[in-house]
Protein backbone atom coordinates (compact mmCIF):
# COMPACT_ATOMS: atom_id res chain seq x y z
CA UNK A 1 0.00 0.00 0.00
CA UNK A 2 1.46 3.23 -1.09
CA UNK A 3 2.36 5.41 1.97
CA UNK A 4 0.46 9.00 2.14
CA UNK A 5 3.08 11.60 0.51
CA UNK A 6 4.72 13.89 3.14
CA UNK A 7 6.63 16.71 2.34
CA UNK A 8 10.07 16.01 3.09
CA UNK A 9 10.49 19.63 4.60
CA UNK A 10 7.33 18.79 7.54
CA UNK A 11 9.47 15.56 8.91
CA UNK A 12 13.05 17.63 8.67
CA UNK A 13 10.81 20.68 11.10
CA UNK A 14 9.52 17.82 12.97
CA UNK A 15 12.76 16.86 13.66
CA UNK A 16 14.45 19.61 14.41
CA UNK A 17 12.04 20.56 17.39
CA UNK A 18 11.93 16.44 18.55
CA UNK A 19 14.81 14.97 16.82
CA UNK A 20 17.70 15.94 19.67
CA UNK A 21 15.61 15.13 22.66
CA UNK A 22 14.30 12.42 21.46
CA UNK A 23 17.93 11.00 20.97
CA UNK A 24 19.10 11.97 24.30
CA UNK A 25 16.71 10.18 25.99
CA UNK A 26 16.60 6.88 23.45
CA UNK A 27 18.63 4.74 25.30
CA UNK A 28 15.98 5.08 27.92
CA UNK A 29 13.74 4.53 25.76
CA UNK A 30 15.17 1.40 24.30
CA UNK A 31 15.58 0.22 27.18
CA UNK A 32 12.03 1.31 28.53
CA UNK A 33 10.96 -1.36 25.53
CA UNK A 34 13.11 -4.14 25.86
CA UNK A 35 13.13 -4.56 29.33
CA UNK A 36 10.57 -2.88 30.95
CA UNK A 37 6.99 -2.67 28.94
CA UNK A 38 8.06 -5.67 26.87
CA UNK A 39 8.47 -7.94 29.83
CA UNK A 40 5.68 -6.47 31.55
CA UNK A 41 3.07 -7.47 29.14
CA UNK A 42 5.17 -10.41 28.15
CA UNK A 43 4.07 -11.70 31.66
CA UNK A 44 1.25 -11.34 31.68
CA UNK A 45 0.76 -13.30 29.05
CA UNK A 46 3.03 -15.58 30.37
CA UNK A 47 0.57 -15.82 33.67
CA UNK A 48 -2.03 -17.56 31.91
CA UNK A 49 0.56 -19.96 30.29
CA UNK A 50 2.55 -23.33 31.57
CA UNK A 51 6.22 -21.99 31.08
CA UNK A 52 9.26 -24.01 31.35
CA UNK A 53 11.83 -21.83 29.63
CA UNK A 54 12.78 -25.10 27.69
CA UNK A 55 9.82 -26.05 25.66
CA UNK A 56 7.31 -23.41 24.25
CA UNK A 57 4.17 -21.92 26.27
CA UNK A 58 1.52 -23.94 26.45
CA UNK A 59 -1.66 -21.46 27.18
CA UNK A 60 -3.78 -22.68 29.99
CA UNK A 61 -6.47 -19.91 30.72
CA UNK A 62 -6.77 -18.76 34.40
CA UNK A 63 -5.78 -22.28 35.61
CA UNK A 64 -2.39 -20.43 36.92
CA UNK A 65 -4.30 -18.29 39.33
CA UNK A 66 -6.92 -21.08 40.26
CA UNK A 67 -4.52 -22.79 41.69
CA UNK A 68 -2.90 -20.16 43.28
CA UNK A 69 -6.07 -19.35 45.49
CA UNK A 70 -7.36 -22.34 45.88
CA UNK A 71 -5.19 -25.09 45.74
CA UNK A 72 -1.70 -23.86 46.93
CA UNK A 73 -1.08 -23.78 50.81
CA UNK A 74 2.09 -22.38 50.04
CA UNK A 75 1.11 -19.53 48.53
CA UNK A 76 -0.98 -17.98 51.30
CA UNK A 77 1.75 -19.48 54.08
CA UNK A 78 4.10 -17.04 51.62
CA UNK A 79 1.39 -14.48 51.87
CA UNK A 80 0.83 -14.61 55.73
CA UNK A 81 4.80 -14.65 56.82
CA UNK A 82 5.08 -11.62 53.87
CA UNK A 83 2.27 -9.53 55.89
CA UNK A 84 3.59 -10.50 59.36
CA UNK A 85 6.65 -9.41 58.66
CA UNK A 86 5.70 -5.82 57.10
CA UNK A 87 3.02 -5.46 59.88
CA UNK A 88 5.84 -5.54 62.41
CA UNK A 89 9.31 -4.49 61.25
CA UNK A 90 7.91 -1.47 59.03
CA UNK A 91 6.22 0.16 62.17
CA UNK A 92 9.02 -0.72 64.57
CA UNK A 93 11.73 0.18 61.83
CA UNK A 94 10.15 3.55 61.73
CA UNK A 95 9.99 4.13 65.48
CA UNK A 96 13.24 3.24 66.13
CA UNK A 97 14.76 4.99 63.35
CA UNK A 98 12.78 8.08 64.53
CA UNK A 99 13.75 7.91 67.89
CA UNK A 100 17.46 7.65 66.74
CA UNK A 101 16.88 10.55 64.61
CA UNK A 102 15.89 12.73 67.18
CA UNK A 103 18.56 11.22 70.02
CA UNK A 104 21.02 12.61 67.36
CA UNK A 105 19.21 15.66 67.06
CA UNK A 106 19.78 17.21 70.16
CA UNK A 107 22.72 18.81 69.11
CA UNK A 108 25.49 16.93 71.64
CA UNK A 109 28.90 16.55 70.96
CA UNK A 110 30.18 13.84 68.55
CA UNK A 111 26.71 14.13 66.59
CA UNK A 112 28.63 12.66 63.38
CA UNK A 113 30.64 10.05 65.48
CA UNK A 114 26.98 8.34 66.91
CA UNK A 115 25.05 9.25 63.48
CA UNK A 116 28.49 7.54 61.25
CA UNK A 117 27.83 4.22 64.66
CA UNK A 118 24.47 3.85 63.61
CA UNK A 119 24.34 3.78 60.26
CA UNK A 120 27.10 2.37 59.86
CA UNK A 121 25.26 -0.86 60.02
CA UNK A 122 22.97 -0.66 57.40
CA UNK A 123 25.88 -0.12 54.39
CA UNK A 124 27.02 -3.97 55.55
CA UNK A 125 26.06 -6.22 52.13
CA UNK A 126 22.70 -8.43 52.69
CA UNK A 127 24.83 -11.59 51.58
CA UNK A 128 27.43 -10.07 54.58
CA UNK A 129 24.45 -9.74 57.35
CA UNK A 130 23.21 -12.68 56.31
CA UNK A 131 26.47 -15.03 57.11
CA UNK A 132 27.16 -12.90 60.27
CA UNK A 133 23.52 -13.16 61.79
CA UNK A 134 23.56 -16.69 60.96
CA UNK A 135 26.54 -16.95 62.77
CA UNK A 136 25.59 -14.57 65.87
CA UNK A 137 21.79 -16.37 65.85
CA UNK A 138 23.44 -19.87 66.51
CA UNK A 139 22.04 -21.41 69.21
CA UNK A 140 24.52 -23.25 70.76
CA UNK A 141 27.33 -21.52 70.33
CA UNK A 142 25.98 -17.93 68.84
CA UNK A 143 26.99 -14.63 70.45
CA UNK A 144 23.20 -14.02 71.43
CA UNK A 145 22.33 -17.44 73.20
CA UNK A 146 25.77 -16.90 74.76
CA UNK A 147 24.74 -13.05 75.84
CA UNK A 148 21.43 -14.34 77.00
CA UNK A 149 22.96 -17.05 79.34
CA UNK A 150 25.74 -15.15 80.91
CA UNK A 151 22.68 -13.24 82.29
CA UNK A 152 20.72 -15.83 82.93
CA UNK A 153 18.28 -16.86 80.33
CA UNK A 154 17.95 -19.66 77.98
CA UNK A 155 17.69 -18.30 74.47
CA UNK A 156 15.56 -19.82 71.51
CA UNK A 157 16.63 -22.17 68.80
CA UNK A 158 16.22 -18.96 66.72
CA UNK A 159 16.48 -19.41 62.97
CA UNK A 160 15.98 -23.49 63.83
CA UNK A 161 12.81 -23.07 65.53
CA UNK A 162 9.98 -22.60 63.74
CA UNK A 163 8.27 -20.20 65.84
CA UNK A 164 11.53 -17.74 66.27
CA UNK A 165 13.08 -18.02 63.15
CA UNK A 166 10.53 -15.16 61.52
CA UNK A 167 10.97 -12.63 64.26
CA UNK A 168 15.06 -13.21 64.41
CA UNK A 169 14.71 -11.79 60.81
CA UNK A 170 12.74 -8.92 62.12
CA UNK A 171 15.21 -8.87 64.83
CA UNK A 172 18.20 -8.84 62.52
CA UNK A 173 16.18 -6.16 60.42
CA UNK A 174 16.83 -3.13 63.16
CA UNK A 175 20.34 -3.39 62.09
CA UNK A 176 19.31 -2.15 58.69
CA UNK A 177 17.59 1.08 60.20
CA UNK A 178 20.43 3.26 59.76
CA UNK A 179 19.14 4.32 56.33
CA UNK A 180 16.28 5.41 57.33
CA UNK A 181 17.29 6.80 60.31
CA UNK A 182 19.46 9.42 57.75
CA UNK A 183 16.71 10.29 56.12
CA UNK A 184 14.68 11.60 59.13
CA UNK A 185 17.58 13.35 60.24
CA UNK A 186 17.76 15.17 57.30
CA UNK A 187 13.65 15.84 57.94
CA UNK A 188 14.39 17.12 61.30
CA UNK A 189 17.32 19.18 60.26
CA UNK A 190 15.02 21.47 57.50
CA UNK A 191 12.34 22.01 60.69
CA UNK A 192 12.74 25.67 61.35
CA UNK A 193 14.55 26.46 64.34
CA UNK A 194 11.49 29.20 65.29
CA UNK A 195 8.93 26.88 65.66
CA UNK A 196 10.44 25.73 68.39
CA UNK A 197 11.18 28.99 69.83
CA UNK A 198 7.10 30.11 68.96
CA UNK A 199 6.42 26.78 70.75
CA UNK A 200 8.32 27.38 74.14
CA UNK A 201 7.53 31.00 74.11
CA UNK A 202 3.60 29.63 74.49
CA UNK A 203 5.09 27.30 77.05
CA UNK A 204 4.74 23.60 75.37
CA UNK A 205 6.57 21.41 77.54
CA UNK A 206 9.50 19.36 75.51
CA UNK A 207 6.60 16.13 74.94
CA UNK A 208 4.20 18.68 73.49
CA UNK A 209 6.61 20.06 70.96
CA UNK A 210 7.64 16.62 70.13
CA UNK A 211 4.07 15.79 69.51
CA UNK A 212 2.79 19.36 68.13
CA UNK A 213 5.70 20.58 65.93
CA UNK A 214 8.29 17.34 65.51
CA UNK A 215 6.48 14.26 64.25
CA UNK A 216 3.85 16.44 62.21
CA UNK A 217 6.58 18.12 60.28
CA UNK A 218 8.42 14.86 60.17
CA UNK A 219 5.25 12.78 58.67
CA UNK A 220 5.68 13.31 54.72
CA UNK A 221 9.44 11.38 55.33
CA UNK A 222 7.99 8.79 57.57
CA UNK A 223 5.29 8.40 54.66
CA UNK A 224 7.58 7.95 52.30
CA UNK A 225 9.70 5.45 54.67
CA UNK A 226 6.18 3.58 54.65
CA UNK A 227 5.48 3.37 51.28
CA UNK A 228 8.88 1.90 50.50
CA UNK A 229 8.98 -0.32 53.98
CA UNK A 230 5.70 -2.02 52.60
CA UNK A 231 6.99 -2.21 49.01
CA UNK A 232 10.00 -3.73 50.38
CA UNK A 233 8.94 -6.68 52.38
CA UNK A 234 7.53 -8.28 49.41
CA UNK A 235 10.71 -7.90 47.80
CA UNK A 236 12.48 -9.58 50.81
CA UNK A 237 14.94 -12.48 49.47
CA UNK A 238 18.30 -12.25 50.20
CA UNK A 239 18.42 -13.11 53.62
CA UNK A 240 15.24 -15.54 53.39
CA UNK A 241 17.20 -16.99 50.76
CA UNK A 242 20.69 -17.63 52.57
CA UNK A 243 19.39 -18.08 55.75
CA UNK A 244 16.68 -20.14 56.11
CA UNK A 245 15.76 -21.07 52.87
CA UNK A 246 12.05 -20.36 53.77
CA UNK A 247 12.32 -23.18 57.00
CA UNK A 248 12.00 -24.39 59.04
CA UNK A 249 8.33 -25.04 58.74
CA UNK A 250 7.87 -22.42 56.10
CA UNK A 251 7.81 -20.09 58.99
CA UNK A 252 10.07 -18.09 56.66
CA UNK A 253 8.80 -18.87 53.12
CA UNK A 254 8.64 -15.13 51.98
CA UNK A 255 6.78 -14.23 48.47
CA UNK A 256 9.85 -13.25 46.87
CA UNK A 257 11.38 -16.30 47.85
CA UNK A 258 8.17 -18.83 47.48
CA UNK A 259 8.07 -17.22 43.67
CA UNK A 260 11.74 -17.37 43.13
CA UNK A 261 11.43 -21.49 44.02
CA UNK A 262 8.33 -21.60 41.63
CA UNK A 263 10.21 -20.42 38.86
CA UNK A 264 13.65 -21.59 39.49
CA UNK A 265 13.94 -24.93 41.60
CA UNK A 266 10.42 -25.94 39.76
CA UNK A 267 10.40 -24.38 36.89
CA UNK A 268 7.19 -23.20 36.76
CA UNK A 269 7.62 -19.77 35.27
CA UNK A 270 4.17 -19.41 34.22
CA UNK A 271 2.86 -19.37 37.54
CA UNK A 272 6.00 -17.54 39.08
CA UNK A 273 4.09 -14.86 36.35
CA UNK A 274 1.01 -15.03 38.02
CA UNK A 275 2.23 -14.57 41.40
CA UNK A 276 4.18 -11.96 40.50
CA UNK A 277 1.03 -10.12 39.00
CA UNK A 278 -0.28 -10.99 42.20
CA UNK A 279 2.03 -9.47 43.85
CA UNK A 280 1.93 -6.38 41.63
CA UNK A 281 -1.48 -5.47 42.02
CA UNK A 282 -1.32 -6.29 45.83
CA UNK A 283 1.72 -3.74 46.01
CA UNK A 284 -0.40 -0.81 44.31
CA UNK A 285 -3.73 -1.15 46.49
CA UNK A 286 -1.61 -0.82 49.58
CA UNK A 287 0.14 1.92 47.78
CA UNK A 288 -3.05 3.58 46.94
CA UNK A 289 -4.58 3.26 50.15
CA UNK A 290 -1.51 4.61 52.15
CA UNK A 291 -1.54 7.52 49.32
CA UNK A 292 -5.24 8.04 50.29
CA UNK A 293 -4.55 8.09 54.13
CA UNK A 294 -2.14 10.27 53.72
CA UNK A 295 -4.43 13.18 53.80
CA UNK A 296 -5.72 12.97 57.45
CA UNK A 297 -2.32 12.28 58.29
CA UNK A 298 0.76 13.92 56.65
CA UNK A 299 1.51 17.95 56.46
CA UNK A 300 2.93 18.44 53.60
CA UNK A 301 4.80 21.75 53.80
CA UNK A 302 6.08 24.17 56.74
CA UNK B 1 18.29 21.22 77.14
CA UNK B 2 18.91 21.10 80.55
CA UNK B 3 22.60 19.23 81.82
CA UNK B 4 20.20 16.75 83.28
CA UNK B 5 18.82 16.36 80.04
CA UNK B 6 22.08 15.76 77.82
CA UNK B 7 23.75 13.63 80.13
CA UNK B 8 20.67 11.32 79.48
CA UNK B 9 20.90 11.84 75.55
CA UNK B 10 25.00 10.77 76.08
CA UNK B 11 24.20 7.40 78.05
CA UNK B 12 20.99 6.51 75.76
CA UNK B 13 23.42 6.98 72.53
CA UNK B 14 26.40 5.14 74.33
CA UNK B 15 23.86 2.49 75.38
CA UNK B 16 22.62 1.89 72.09
CA UNK B 17 26.19 2.12 70.02
CA UNK B 18 26.78 -1.35 71.77
CA UNK B 19 24.51 -3.12 69.70
CA UNK B 20 24.59 -1.23 66.93
CA UNK B 21 28.27 -2.26 66.64
CA UNK B 22 28.78 -5.59 67.60
CA UNK B 23 27.57 -8.00 64.67
CA UNK B 24 30.45 -5.88 62.99
CA UNK B 25 32.92 -6.27 66.11
CA UNK B 26 31.91 -9.68 66.03
CA UNK B 27 32.72 -10.43 62.54
CA UNK B 28 36.02 -9.31 62.72
CA UNK B 29 36.65 -10.72 66.02
CA UNK B 30 35.51 -14.30 65.01
CA UNK B 31 37.69 -13.89 61.77
CA UNK B 32 40.96 -13.38 63.60
CA UNK B 33 40.54 -16.54 66.15
CA UNK B 34 41.39 -19.86 65.87
CA UNK B 35 38.27 -22.75 65.04
CA UNK B 36 40.07 -23.83 68.64
CA UNK B 37 38.68 -20.38 70.39
CA UNK B 38 35.81 -20.38 68.50
CA UNK B 39 34.37 -23.91 69.25
CA UNK B 40 35.83 -24.19 72.54
CA UNK B 41 32.50 -24.48 74.51
CA UNK B 42 30.91 -26.44 72.07
CA UNK B 43 29.32 -29.47 73.89
CA UNK B 44 29.92 -27.71 77.09
CA UNK B 45 26.80 -27.30 79.33
CA UNK B 46 26.07 -23.62 79.05
CA UNK B 47 28.67 -21.52 77.11
CA UNK B 48 28.28 -17.80 77.89
CA UNK B 49 30.05 -14.77 76.53
CA UNK B 50 32.12 -12.37 78.53
CA UNK B 51 33.80 -9.51 77.52
CA UNK B 52 37.07 -11.72 77.41
CA UNK B 53 35.50 -14.00 74.51
CA UNK B 54 35.57 -10.50 72.36
CA UNK B 55 39.36 -10.95 72.07
CA UNK B 56 41.26 -13.19 69.63
CA UNK B 57 43.80 -15.20 72.11
CA UNK B 58 46.01 -16.19 69.98
CA UNK B 59 45.08 -13.85 67.11
CA UNK B 60 45.81 -15.22 64.07
CA UNK B 61 45.74 -13.83 60.80
CA UNK B 62 45.58 -17.46 59.24
CA UNK B 63 41.62 -17.06 58.29
CA UNK B 64 42.10 -14.55 55.68
CA UNK B 65 44.68 -16.66 53.37
CA UNK B 66 43.13 -19.85 54.18
CA UNK B 67 39.54 -18.73 53.15
CA UNK B 68 40.83 -17.50 50.28
CA UNK B 69 42.35 -20.51 48.83
CA UNK B 70 39.68 -22.80 50.07
CA UNK B 71 37.65 -20.82 47.19
CA UNK B 72 38.79 -18.44 44.29
CA UNK B 73 38.15 -15.81 46.21
CA UNK B 74 40.56 -13.07 44.59
CA UNK B 75 38.93 -14.24 41.41
CA UNK B 76 35.43 -13.55 42.62
CA UNK B 77 37.07 -9.92 44.09
CA UNK B 78 38.37 -9.00 40.06
CA UNK B 79 34.69 -10.09 38.72
CA UNK B 80 32.97 -7.67 41.23
CA UNK B 81 35.22 -4.81 40.58
CA UNK B 82 35.18 -5.63 37.01
CA UNK B 83 31.19 -5.39 37.72
CA UNK B 84 31.09 -2.52 39.42
CA UNK B 85 33.26 -0.12 37.01
CA UNK B 86 31.96 -1.12 33.79
CA UNK B 87 27.77 -0.70 35.75
CA UNK B 88 28.72 2.75 37.08
CA UNK B 89 30.34 3.54 33.76
CA UNK B 90 27.24 2.86 31.98
CA UNK B 91 24.47 3.97 34.22
CA UNK B 92 25.84 7.17 34.92
CA UNK B 93 27.10 7.89 31.22
CA UNK B 94 23.43 6.67 30.25
CA UNK B 95 21.33 8.22 32.76
CA UNK B 96 23.02 11.47 32.49
CA UNK B 97 22.24 11.65 28.76
CA UNK B 98 18.70 11.07 29.61
CA UNK B 99 18.44 13.42 32.24
CA UNK B 100 19.87 15.64 29.95
CA UNK B 101 16.86 14.98 27.56
CA UNK B 102 14.20 15.58 30.29
CA UNK B 103 15.90 18.33 31.66
CA UNK B 104 17.30 20.75 29.51
CA UNK B 105 15.38 19.36 25.55
CA UNK B 106 11.92 19.99 23.91
CA UNK B 107 10.26 17.34 22.55
CA UNK B 108 6.85 15.91 21.78
CA UNK B 109 5.10 13.43 24.83
CA UNK B 110 7.96 14.68 27.33
CA UNK B 111 5.70 14.82 30.50
CA UNK B 112 3.96 11.64 29.67
CA UNK B 113 6.94 9.71 28.96
CA UNK B 114 8.85 11.54 32.50
CA UNK B 115 5.80 10.24 34.37
CA UNK B 116 6.04 6.77 32.71
CA UNK B 117 9.93 6.48 33.49
CA UNK B 118 8.73 7.52 37.10
CA UNK B 119 6.00 4.61 37.08
CA UNK B 120 8.50 1.70 36.26
CA UNK B 121 10.32 2.14 39.61
CA UNK B 122 7.08 1.32 41.53
CA UNK B 123 7.04 -1.87 39.55
CA UNK B 124 8.08 -4.90 41.26
CA UNK B 125 11.47 -6.50 39.65
CA UNK B 126 9.76 -9.91 40.23
CA UNK B 127 6.92 -9.17 37.38
CA UNK B 128 9.56 -8.59 34.55
CA UNK B 129 11.94 -10.67 36.06
CA UNK B 130 10.51 -14.62 34.13
CA UNK B 131 10.72 -12.71 30.38
CA UNK B 132 13.52 -10.56 31.01
CA UNK B 133 15.35 -14.22 31.82
CA UNK B 134 14.37 -15.47 28.72
CA UNK B 135 14.87 -12.76 26.84
CA UNK B 136 18.56 -13.52 27.78
CA UNK B 137 18.71 -16.63 27.47
CA UNK B 138 17.45 -16.63 24.06
CA UNK B 139 19.92 -14.08 23.01
CA UNK B 140 22.63 -16.94 24.26
CA UNK B 141 23.67 -14.80 27.56
CA UNK B 142 23.09 -16.95 30.02
CA UNK B 143 26.29 -17.67 31.97
CA UNK B 144 27.93 -14.31 30.73
CA UNK B 145 27.98 -11.20 32.17
CA UNK B 146 26.33 -9.31 29.47
CA UNK B 147 22.95 -9.68 32.13
CA UNK B 148 24.62 -8.03 34.28
CA UNK B 149 26.06 -5.04 32.50
CA UNK B 150 23.94 -4.46 29.46
CA UNK B 151 20.81 -3.24 30.90
CA UNK B 152 22.59 -0.46 32.69
CA UNK B 153 23.41 0.61 29.79
CA UNK B 154 19.61 1.70 28.96
CA UNK B 155 19.71 4.37 32.27
CA UNK B 156 18.36 3.93 35.45
CA UNK B 157 14.71 5.37 36.40
CA UNK B 158 15.96 6.74 39.53
CA UNK B 159 19.51 8.15 38.72
CA UNK B 160 17.59 9.65 35.49
CA UNK B 161 15.30 11.19 38.21
CA UNK B 162 17.67 12.57 40.54
CA UNK B 163 19.78 14.22 37.76
CA UNK B 164 16.73 15.87 36.13
CA UNK B 165 16.25 17.59 39.08
CA UNK B 166 20.00 18.66 39.65
CA UNK B 167 19.98 19.94 36.01
CA UNK B 168 17.28 21.96 36.10
CA UNK B 169 18.61 23.58 38.87
CA UNK B 170 21.40 24.75 36.55
CA UNK B 171 21.58 28.25 35.75
CA UNK B 172 20.79 28.50 32.11
CA UNK B 173 23.19 31.71 30.90
CA UNK B 174 26.58 29.24 30.71
CA UNK B 175 24.59 26.92 28.18
CA UNK B 176 23.20 30.01 26.36
CA UNK B 177 26.79 31.54 25.62
CA UNK B 178 28.00 28.17 24.71
CA UNK B 179 25.23 27.66 22.38
CA UNK B 180 25.51 30.96 20.91
CA UNK B 181 29.31 30.38 19.91
CA UNK B 182 27.48 27.62 17.82
CA UNK B 183 27.60 24.63 20.17
CA UNK B 184 25.52 21.66 20.02
CA UNK B 185 23.41 20.65 23.06
CA UNK B 186 25.70 17.34 22.88
CA UNK B 187 28.74 19.39 23.44
CA UNK B 188 26.84 21.96 25.97
CA UNK B 189 25.67 18.36 27.92
CA UNK B 190 29.86 17.64 27.94
CA UNK B 191 31.60 20.50 28.14
CA UNK B 192 28.77 22.56 30.50
CA UNK B 193 26.46 20.54 32.18
CA UNK B 194 28.53 17.73 33.29
CA UNK B 195 31.64 19.57 34.44
CA UNK B 196 28.80 21.22 36.87
CA UNK B 197 27.42 18.11 37.76
CA UNK B 198 29.94 16.47 39.40
CA UNK B 199 27.97 16.35 42.89
CA UNK B 200 25.03 14.43 41.16
CA UNK B 201 27.05 12.19 39.46
CA UNK B 202 29.15 11.19 41.95
CA UNK B 203 25.93 10.11 44.40
CA UNK B 204 24.50 7.98 40.97
CA UNK B 205 27.83 6.55 41.05
CA UNK B 206 28.17 5.49 44.92
CA UNK B 207 24.65 4.27 44.59
CA UNK B 208 25.66 1.61 41.47
CA UNK B 209 28.85 0.62 42.92
CA UNK B 210 26.72 -0.24 46.37
CA UNK B 211 23.78 -1.81 44.46
CA UNK B 212 26.23 -4.16 42.15
CA UNK B 213 28.64 -4.75 44.96
CA UNK B 214 25.44 -6.13 47.41
CA UNK B 215 23.72 -7.89 44.54
CA UNK B 216 23.24 -11.29 44.91
CA UNK B 217 19.96 -12.42 43.13
CA UNK B 218 21.56 -11.18 39.53
CA UNK B 219 24.59 -13.09 40.23
CA UNK B 220 22.17 -15.96 41.27
CA UNK B 221 20.10 -16.16 38.37
CA UNK B 222 22.49 -15.78 35.55
CA UNK B 223 25.90 -17.09 36.20
CA UNK B 224 26.20 -20.82 36.48
CA UNK B 225 30.32 -20.81 36.20
CA UNK B 226 32.07 -20.53 39.41
CA UNK B 227 34.93 -18.62 38.39
CA UNK B 228 32.74 -16.04 37.20
CA UNK B 229 31.09 -15.60 40.51
CA UNK B 230 30.86 -12.17 42.57
CA UNK B 231 32.30 -12.29 45.90
CA UNK B 232 27.94 -12.13 46.97
CA UNK B 233 27.20 -14.99 45.52
CA UNK B 234 30.87 -16.90 46.07
CA UNK B 235 30.13 -16.23 49.83
CA UNK B 236 26.99 -17.45 49.86
CA UNK B 237 28.21 -20.84 48.35
CA UNK B 238 31.11 -20.77 50.59
CA UNK B 239 28.60 -20.69 53.14
CA UNK B 240 26.30 -22.90 51.99
CA UNK B 241 29.26 -26.02 51.39
CA UNK B 242 30.92 -25.36 54.45
CA UNK B 243 28.72 -24.02 56.94
CA UNK B 244 30.07 -24.05 60.65
CA UNK B 245 33.73 -23.08 59.19
CA UNK B 246 32.24 -19.63 61.11
CA UNK B 247 36.35 -18.25 61.13
CA UNK B 248 36.85 -18.61 57.46
CA UNK B 249 33.24 -17.31 56.84
CA UNK B 250 34.21 -14.27 59.11
CA UNK B 251 37.04 -13.55 57.02
CA UNK B 252 35.21 -13.71 53.83
CA UNK B 253 32.23 -12.01 55.23
CA UNK B 254 34.68 -8.86 56.49
CA UNK B 255 36.64 -8.64 53.03
CA UNK B 256 33.09 -8.05 51.70
CA UNK B 257 32.26 -5.47 53.91
CA UNK B 258 35.18 -3.81 54.00
CA UNK B 259 35.13 -1.44 50.91
CA UNK B 260 31.57 -1.06 51.42
CA UNK B 261 33.37 0.75 54.99
CA UNK B 262 36.14 2.35 53.17
CA UNK B 263 33.86 4.07 50.56
CA UNK B 264 31.44 5.61 53.34
CA UNK B 265 34.41 7.16 55.13
CA UNK B 266 35.71 8.13 51.55
CA UNK B 267 32.44 9.77 50.66
CA UNK B 268 30.71 10.34 53.99
CA UNK B 269 29.69 13.76 52.79
CA UNK B 270 27.91 12.28 49.30
CA UNK B 271 26.46 9.46 51.45
CA UNK B 272 24.63 11.12 53.71
CA UNK B 273 23.63 14.17 51.35
CA UNK B 274 22.25 11.94 48.84
CA UNK B 275 20.72 9.30 50.66
CA UNK B 276 18.61 12.45 52.38
CA UNK B 277 18.30 14.12 49.47
CA UNK B 278 16.32 11.10 47.53
CA UNK B 279 14.43 10.51 50.80
CA UNK B 280 13.05 13.63 51.27
CA UNK B 281 12.49 14.50 47.27
CA UNK B 282 11.53 10.95 47.09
Amino acid sequence: MPEPPVRPSRIRKWLRKNGTGLLFISPWLVGFFCFTIGPFFSSVYLSFNSYDLVHRPVWVGAANYATLLHDDPMFWQSLWVTVKYAVVSVPVGIVVGVALAILLNTKVKGQTLFRTIFYLPSIVPAVANAVVFSWILNPEIGLINGILRSLGLEGPAWLNDPKWALWSLMLMGLWGVGGSMVIYLAGLQDIPIHLYEAATLDGASAYQRLRKVTLPLLTPVIFFNLVMGIIGSFQYFTEAFIMTNGGPEGSTSFYALYLFQRAWQYLDMGYACAMAWIVFVITMVITGIVFQSQKRWVHFGH
Amino acid sequence: MTRLQRVCVYIALIFLSIPALLPMTWMVSTSLKTDKQVFATEGKAAPTVSLRSLIPSPLQLKNYPDAMSTVPFRTYLRNTVFLCVVNVFGVVLSSAIVAYGFARCTFVGKPLLFIAMISTMAVPPQVTMVPVFALFRALGWYGTYLPLIVPSFFGAPFFIFLMTQFFRTLPDDMAEAARLDGSSEWGIFLRVVLPLSRPALATCAIFQFMGTWNDFLGPLLYLNNPNSYTVAYGLQQFMSKNGGQWTMLMAGATVFTLPMIVLFFFAQKTFIQGIATTGVKG
